[in-house]
């Protein structure tokens, strides 16, 4: 196990596999709010449901109406377990706290480099990040 | 960042949920813009309010609201005119979505005035001096730049955070480091209406989220101010200006220009903006971005006076002002042009049945393209109404 230090941007405590991507999301247009799935073609996670997982992104982007599409999610059951950003911006970050998804941010670069599917657990309101073990292959 | 004894029992959550979590906006937001604390706001100006621009998903996260603002509070442009939708030609299913979102927001204690021009309305929303929480970007500019009152471009829950809890976060234009001139714009012309809006969107290009400080050979009116900042607020981000001698003075440190870059503008660059895009073809003629005040209203009234419009034509203003000077509307509607309130064309889906809207507004020359779905052509007061009326001109 590795604990990371972080800093609390919404409060909450959470774990699931991580899914983890190097490309900044804007949750308006990257994301179907009805499916949690990402839509857009372009973006490395196309394809895959973000729902229940702890989504370790550099930051968001794009449109402030993007801080709603995570509130759709989470009143769908759809949205991330828990979200780590190396730097939280105004979209993801009033997004995370509206829903009461726990969201923590300034860690260190490498945290990128985390394998997806690997067992995490944010623990926002005491700013620290626990890398569980790997999830065995087949399970969910 | 530095909460009170009280902002910190808010944050824990003693006062319940919802501000806890409103509470959490505001640090995160000081967090990331690294205020050192909060300060109270003389009034708020909360987006999120046109259904266009929100959608389910941000009429969802406001029905769900429960608590009071505790600050007066007013809102940005809506969707539609509230009452006349029909006549713009708004679905009853968008319309009944925009009233949803405007009684979600009347159940929080917020004032139905949805207008970008709130200053124009009510003058002790914003005096001198004053920390706000606005959010409509022409507005945050005039807020900033004439009035002198100190406001960062609210998002919706940022601004309904300020809006509940009476604080916003203290950083940005709250602070007099981040309110001195970045750029010395020099007019080398007489300007007088529309030019401020052209001049603006010249200007708002090439500073984007910089401080310009205007030496200019004329004196802008109010009405000619709202326009210079609604559209550098559109072309670029600006959301603080200076006009030497005629709006507050900025920082006493910054008074020297030291640093500033210099940029000249010549008669012929904003003539362009008019050339570039004419609109003789124009199938509609729209006025009131920002929302007109009485005066504008009254002058388009002298200018119609007798006359009939040959095309669609709308007038845009605040419900206020309009139910103010019932008699100039009266005037304005006999052309066959309309008064629409709570509105205006960059936030209305209404815009999308037409092929090409003529402004005389800098701010709504940006937007129309991308957010109307219209092609706009851009003209001075005279020009505009000349096309409504199905004048050529010599």
């Amino acid at each position: 196990m590795r604990e990371i230090l972080c800093h609390k941007v919404a409060s909450g405590f959470a774990s699931g596999p991580a899914m983890v991507t190097r490309m900044a999301i804007s949750f308006l247009g990257n994301v179907d709010p009805r499916t949690g799935v990402v839509i857009d073609p372009g973006h490395e996670l196309f394809g895959q449901s973000i729902s229940g997982k702890v989504l370790i992104f550099p930051g968001g982007k794009g449109s402030t109406v993007g801080s709603y599409v995570i509130y759709q999610l989470k009143k769908r059951g759809l949205a991330p377990a828990a979200m780590i950003n190396l730097r939280s911006e105004p979209i993801v970050a009033v997004g995370a706290i509206i829903s009461g998804i726990p969201l923590v941010d300034r860690v260190p670069d490498d945290v990128l480099r985390v394998k997806s599917g690997t067992l995490i657990e944010v623990d926002s309101d005491e700013e620290r990040i626990r890398i569980l073990d790997t999830i065995p292959t087949g399970s969910k | 960042m530095y909460l009170s004894r009280d902002e910190e029992a808010i944050y824990r959550g003693d006062k319940g949920e919802t501000l806890r979590r409103m509470m959490e906006i505001l640090v995160a937001l000081g967090d990331i813009y690294g205020a050192e604390r909060l300060v109270p706001v003389r009034s708020v100006q909360v987006a999120g309010v046109s259904y266009k621009n929100i959608g389910d998903a941000g009429l969802e996260w406001i029905s769900d609201l429960e608590g009071q603002v505790v600050v007066p509070s007013v809102l940005n442009p809506a969707g539609m005119d509230l009452y006349c939708w029909n006549d713009m030609g708004i679905s009853k299913q968008f319309a009944t979505k925009q009233q949803e979102t405007i009684e979600a927001y009347r159940s929080l204690g917020v004032t139905i005035d949805c207008t970008c021009t709130p200053y124009q309305i009510y003058s002790h929303l914003a005096q001198e001096g004053d920390h706000l929480a606005w959010s409509e970007s022409s507005a945050v500019s005039y807020a900033n730049s004439v009035i002198g009152a100190r406001t960062n471009r609210e998002g919706g829950p940022s601004a309904l955070a300020a809006a509940l809890i009476g604080k916003t976060a203290m950083y940005g234009y709250h602070l007099d480091i981040n309110r001195l001139p970045s750029h010395v714009i020099q007019v080398k012309a007489d300007l007088v209406g529309s030019d401020y809006g052209a001049l603006g969107f010249l200007v708002g290009k090439q500073v984007g989220d910089g401080v310009p400080l205007f030496l200019l050979r004329s004196t802008p009116s109010r009405d000619e101010l709202k326009a210079l900042g609604a559209a550098m607020a559109a072309s670029g981000s600006v959301a603080l200006y200076y006009v030497d001698g005629v709006t507050p003075k900025p920082p006493e440190s910054g008074y020297d220009h030291k640093g500033c870059e210099n940029i000249s503008i010549e008669r012929e660059e904003i003539e362009a903006v008019y050339a570039e895009h004419k609109g003789e073809d124009a199938d509609i003629v729209a006025l009131g971005c920002p929302h007109c005040s009485r005066e504008e209203l009254e002058r388009i009234a002298d200018l119609l006076a007798g006359k009939k419009v040959a095309k669609e034509m709308w007038v845009c203003t605040a419900r206020k002002i309009r139910d103010a000077c019932p008699d100039l509307v009266a005037r304005i509607e006999s052309s066959g042009a309309r008064v629409f309130c709570d509105t205006c064309m960059v936030v209305s889906p209404a815009t999308e049945r037409f092929g090409k809207m003529m402004v005389n507004s800098g701010k709504a020359l940006v937007y129309l393209p991308g957010l109307g779905g219209v092609n706009a052509a851009f003209g001075s007061l005279d020009e505009c109404i000349d096309v409504a009326l199905g004048r050529r001109r010599a």
